[in-house]
């Protein structure tokens, strides 16, 4: 080791990056050993710099909005696309902005549009996967892998598409009645686009990405636990259910972080679907709850990109951007926090996690 | 004395199953074969909606505006908007991706920014694009940038070209790399660095001559991941491409015109003829949509291949 400090004129034995490096053939290295971490480590803060700056910017962008409106910026009140008008027209004229905005019927629609989709998508894929994993057979399984993946990839248009040309004149023509129709006409107009159509694509797109994480998760769970379980005579269904999705859960929990994220931020089948109505459905309605029309928060943003000239237009689509923002933060904040009591799982269940 | 034969029940048999079992297990298999269903009727309709409507004139012809569908051409733009976009996304996205997985994977040292770098990208992985187009404009809008699109005399910048388009797709295509390329380096076993240490290679030296070329399989994979997000990417492309339905050059430099310009890529054009776009032709829609799937098809065939070839890499 003495000799390897003269070689190295000094300094590099203490430094920690070097520990394990052996320090021959200095000569012919392509890039310094040194400079090369340096570079690498210097990129990487770069990407994680450009990033906080992201989170900083739409902050600060998006501050006047939430100044002006306080916490009533999440209540209700007042028709939300009046307000949008409003705020879009006010940065056009040579007087003082309007900032007046009550995110409310937005948000209440991406809180159905998600809660539903993923309660939905969670339940089925789980059987899914549990199906797919164990109980499909060997040809049936063979075949879904590849079609899981392709359905997990399909753009979002696509699906938005098959939703409007599809979906929406069935549940328009066959599950509304002229009477329905009639019964709220003043307010809005039960077409079709409505929650019902944005809930059923909104599962079928996320439901993939579950499966596939589920089922890797439940795949890598050490075959010699079910088996101890099964030789103790308990039946296939009872050991899989008991063991393997027990010990599969922090996939589990990743797999709907991830499909939660992807549907809060889905602004473009939404906005086809929905209705882009900024209206908040009520579930005291009844049956017709389920139809009303509605416009996300995401989805929102898309249907105004043209308006961002306008500086007070701009600055609440950036205030609903952080809010997305933030949810998607808190969302991978709830997930790792989940996991925590899992820890023991992560090595066996946790492939995917 | 006799015994009677034992009764012999197969394993498979359910009958002797608790009620709640034989309910659950009914349960897996109605929704499994409900997602099969689905699944089909979800492929097929797609594809016979597209060859229906697809015509190999379609793919060679200029999107025009007319007011009969017979007329409005045809999408050879949107696909040269995917296809440039693609590549720009991913000419920045490969090589930092591979970087950021080589420092995570092999260095990651002062642990606080490895762990640091770790969340953020994982809130990259899961913050809406919509976000990240905004954010886009919010860049490319400024003064610094005017190069990368175009600027009015009066020297306010548009913010809005296949440069800046690209930029942000980057980032969506950015985890992906990341987290691919990092889990194909570790799965390389030790013993293959301290052999490569033992030689005397040094720690990038190996990064670069050992490592990555065995972790190949993993960087196409990702590669191809990133892209297949890319391209079916929205939200991005409506905000930061400028709506034009055909390529518009920017200047006169040949190819920096038209990155510099506007344009469409497919899932714009979908977007745009999909019944609540502005241009509303179905037929349209369906042939684009087509032809997108099969472009993402053919990236999951590869990514199959490449996943697998991957697999196949066993150590030990």
């Amino acid at each position: 080791m003495v000799e390897d400090t003269v070689i190295a004129g000094g300094g590099w034995i203490d430094d920690p990056a070097f520990g394990d490096e052996p320090p021959i053939e200095r000569g012919r290295r392509f890039i310094g050993d040194r400079r090369a971490e340096f570079l690498l480590g210097a990129l990487v803060l770069g990407v994680v710099f450009f990033l906080l700056a992201m989170l900083g910017f739409v902050l600060h962008e998006a501050w006047p909005s939430f100044a002006h409106n306080g916490i009533r910026w999440f209540g209700p009140g007042g028709s939300v696309d009046n307000q949008i008008q409003a705020i879009f027209t006010s940065g056009d004229v040579r007087g003082t902005p309007v900032y007046l905005f009550h995110a409310w019927p937005l948000l209440w629609s991406t809180i159905l549009t998600t809660l539903g989709s993923v309660v939905i998508a969670f339940v089925c894929s789980l059987f899914v996967a549990v199906f797919i994993v164990e109980f499909a057979p060997e040809w049936l399984k063979r075949v879904l892998e590849p079609v899981i993946r392709l359905l997990a990839s399909v753009p979002s248009v696509i699906y938005g598409l098959v939703g409007v040309l599809v979906l929406v004149p069935f549940i328009g023509n066959h599950l509304i009645s002229e009477h329905d129709k009639a019964s709220v006409t003043p307010v809005i107009s039960l077409t079709g686009y409505g929650l019902l159509a944005a809930v059923l694509i909104l599962t079928i797109m996320i439901a993939p990405i579950m499966i596939a994480v589920f089922s890797e998760g439940l795949r890598s769970v050490p075959r010699g636990w079910l088996e101890g379980s099964l030789a103790l005579g308990i039946n296939r269904w009872r050991t899989f259910w008991k063991i393997a999705v027990r010990t599969a859960r922090p996939a589990l929990i990743a797999g709907t972080v991830l499909a939660t994220a992807r549907a809060i931020g889905e602004a473009v089948m939404l906005g086809m679907v929905s209705g882009s109505v900024g209206f908040a459905p009520n579930p005291a309605d009844g049956p017709i709850f389920f139809v009303e029309p509605s416009r996300g928060l995401a989805a929102t943003v898309i249907a105004n990109t043209d308006e961002l000239s306008s500086p007070p237009m701009k600055q609440t689509l950036f205030a609903i951007a952080a809010v997305l923002l933030f949810s998607a933060v808190l969302l991978s904040l709830a997930g790792w926090a989940a996991k925590q009591p899992m820890k023991r799982y992560l090595n066996v269940g946790g492939a995917a996690a | 004395v006799s015994v009677s034969a034992p009764v012999i029940r197969s394993a498979d048999s359910t009958a002797s199953w608790r009620i709640s079992d034989r309910i659950g297990l009914a349960f897996a298999w109605a929704l499994g074969l409900l997602f099969c269903a689905v699944a089909a009727a979800i492929v097929t309709y797609l594809l016979v909606q597209g060859i229906k409507f697809v015509r190999p004139s379609l793919l060679v012809t200029h999107p025009t505006v007319s007011l009969t569908s017979n007329n409005t051409g045809g999408f050879l733009d949107p696909m040269l908007g995917t296809v440039l976009v693609a590549l720009l996304a991913i000419i920045i996205a490969a090589p930092v991706g591979i970087c950021v997985a080589v420092w995570l994977s092999e260095y990651g040292r002062p642990s606080a920014l490895a762990r640091v770098a770790e969340s953020t990208i994982e809130m990259l992985a899961g913050s809406p694009s919509i976000v990240l187009a905004l954010f886009g404009t919010l860049i490319f809008e400024s003064p610094v940038l005017g190069f990368l699109s175009q600027k009015t005399p009066s020297g306010v910048v548009y913010g809005r070209s296949f440069f800046a388009a690209g930029a942000m797709l980057s980032l969506i295509a950015l985890p992906l790399v990341v987290t691919t390329v990092r889990e194909g380096l570790q799965a390389i076993p030790s013993h293959v660095r301290e052999a490569s240490y033992a030689v005397g290679k040094t720690k990038i030296a190996t990064a670069r001559r050992v490592l990555l070329p065995a972790a190949r399989p993993s960087v196409v994979t990702g590669t191809m991941l990133g892209i297949g997000r890319v391209i079916g990417d929205t939200a991005i492309i409506v905000v930061l491409l400028g709506a034009t339905m055909t390529l518009e050059g920017a200047g006169s430099t040949p190819l920096l015109r038209t990155l510099r310009g506007t344009g469409s890529t497919l899932t714009s054009y979908i977007f745009a003829n999909a019944p609540t776009g502005d241009l509303n032709q179905p037929s349209k829609a369906y042939a684009a949509a087509f032809v997108l799937l099969m472009m993402v098809l053919a990236l999951n065939a590869a990514v199959d291949v490449f996943s697998r070839r991957a697999k196949e890499l066993r150590w030990s």
